[in-house]
């Protein structure tokens, strides 16, 4: 063989396994969908998007409450973990010690580890326990603490990204440091920073653990912050282990819904950051 | 008092490591002051004193004075924002900002220090366009972001950003090195425009652009400043021998 057939060879030896190993990664997801879809459609109609869950035994009825409240969830959750995670991760890139942002970096990667069911105790001990009832406000703070450890070190990375030139280039101006940050770096690494959140979101969206005793579900609409709130993965979760079979297919169609709405948080963000680096004007 | 800057005493270290050692020199304005010298010889860290920005780098250390027309810039009192406004600095590398347009790029320095009115915006980038031999390539595409351009064009338009803030000196720290002969020939001539109403001091490793641009040079040597004279003299009669190695080059 001579040396060029040799490295062809290798070449589509290579490709191939890299291909493959892409496949493989993909594979779990595309089946997983494929499965909802099969699975959830049958029960997904637009009542299901519109009307509260009926008691057992009546046949239809939906999840609207449930999609209501992971939104809301959602949002608490973003209300926490964005701006505490955004405004450390800038703290931990800026900072010239070293004491604390290691502390702050250590601490942050212990939360990332800590599994979710812990920081739902820690809600519950926190809020439940004083307020004196589940509410959406300890779901959503639940939630929000998990976000910020994620937020926190994609922040840190991208903004660490930012050329220095491109800080000193602004410094050389006569603009004051914390103007160069804000005004210069953050927006420079804004795409990035709205991936890493919406990453975040899409992650504590499908959490059920931490919910079960701070959100703790609702057969109702909501009824204010400090109240008991539905939410899809509570909802799925309830009716997935119910013994009705009317249930379990509305549980395969919140799954589905649940993934969706994932889905659209991701291609919402890829398309608002797209335009970025282009002119603003 | 407008006898441009006076520096006294200067050296400079990075942690222990001393890269500037007791300078003296004067830059005049009205004309171009050409630093010289081989690489890692403390030039840029030379122009960097002048604005305060090598107290950026961490573990960066200055001594000595500064003077701006017989204003200390390293007094206790002293901000180094203001410092940079008066003194501008155009990099090697055209560094626009990524996420602004033409026009956002060169009202940035107004802009992120307070200034509003649109009017003055306006008039300002186009001056400070003008002023860099721009204004009339990007005339109709101000909108565009500054990254489209190339990079001469990108050059002159950090030259404009840098000129918007009507600064007293403009530093220019190897402006033509990524550049191709055109563009360099452009900002070259840029800069002896510039003269008229500025300080320029350029730092180069081109000693044939060192002679075309500039009336005073100063040859900087392992962190000394070896000579520093009329151009002309330090090329055809230089006072050291290691200028006279370095201008013939015969170093190293």
């Amino acid at each position: 063989m001579t040396e060029l057939a040799r490295r062809r060879l290798y070449d589509r030896v290579m490709r191939g396994l890299a291909g493959a190993a892409a496949g493989v990664v993909i594979l779990p997801l595309v089946l997983i969908l494929i499965f909802l879809v099969y699975r959830g459609s049958a029960a997904l109609n637009l009542d299901f998007f519109t009307h509260l869950p009926k008691p057992v035994g009546e046949p239809g009825g939906g999840m609207a409450n449930a999609i209501v409240g992971t939104l809301i969830l959602l949002a608490i959750a973003s209300a926490v973990g964005l701006p505490l995670g955004i405004f450390g991760g800038l703290f931990l890139a800026e900072s010239r010690g070293s004491r604390l942002p290691w502390l702050v970096r250590f601490l942050a990667d212990v939360l990332n580890g800590v599994p979710s069911i812990v920081i739902g105790i820690f809600a519950y001990t926190l809020l439940v326990l004083p307020m004196r009832r589940f509410s959406a406000l300890a779901g959503g703070i639940a939630l929000g603490v998990i976000m910020i450890p994620i937020v926190l070190r994609t922040t840190e990375e991208l903004v660490r990204l930012v050329p220095a030139s491109l800080r000193e280039a602004a410094l050389a101006l006569g603009v004051p440091e914390w103007k160069v940050i804000l005004r210069i770096v953050l927006p420079t690494a804004r795409a990035g920073i709205v991936t890493g959140a919406m990453v975040a979101i899409a992650r504590v969206a499908g959490e059920t653990a931490p919910l079960l005793f701070t959100a703790f579900g609702n057969r109702f609409w909501h009824q204010g912050i400090d109240q008991p709130i539905a939410a899809l993965p509570i909802q799925i979760f309830a009716y997935a282990i119910s013994p009705f079979e009317d249930w379990h297919r509305q549980a395969w169609a919140g799954a589905l819904v649940l993934i969706a709405m994932v889905f659209c948080v991701s291609l919402v963000a890829r398309t608002a950051t797209r335009g970025l680096g282009r002119p603003t004007r | 008092m407008a006898d441009g800057i006076r520096v006294m005493a200067l050296s400079a270290w990075f942690g222990q490591n001393r890269v500037l050692r007791n300078v003296f020199a004067n830059m005049v304005p009205g004309a171009v002051t050409a630093i010289i010298g081989p690489s890692g010889c403390g030039k840029s860290t030379f122009i960097r004193c002048i604005n305060r920005m090598h107290e950026v780098v961490p573990l960066a250390r200055v001594d000595g004075r500064v003077l701006l027309n017989g204003e200390e810039l390293y007094g206790p009192t002293v901000d180094p924002v203001v410092v940079r406004r008066r003194i501008g600095m155009v990099f090697q590398k055209p560094i626009p900002f990524p996420t602004m347009s033409i026009f956002d790029n060169v009202a940035a320095g107004l802009r992120l220090t307070g200034v509003r009115d649109r009017g003055r915006l306006h008039e300002t980038v186009e001056r400070a366009l003008r002023q860099a031999a721009l204004w009339d390539e990007v005339k109709d595409e101000l909108a565009k972001s500054g990254a489209s351009l190339s990079g001469g064009q990108q050059q002159r338009l950090c030259i404009a950003r840098a000129l918007a803030v009507e600064p007293e000196v403009l530093l220019m720290d190897e402006p033509c090195s990524a550049l191709d002969p055109i563009a360099t020939a452009k900002i070259e001539e840029l800069i002896v425009e510039l003269k008229r109403a500025l300080t320029v001091v350029v730092v180069t490793h081109n000693m044939q652009q060192a002679a075309r641009v500039s009336e005073w040079t100063g040859f900087f040597l392992l962190g000394e400043l070896v000579e520093f004279g009329a151009t002309r003299d330090l090329f055809t009669h230089p006072r050291d021998k290691r200028t006279e190695d370095y201008v013939t080059g015969r170093f190293g």
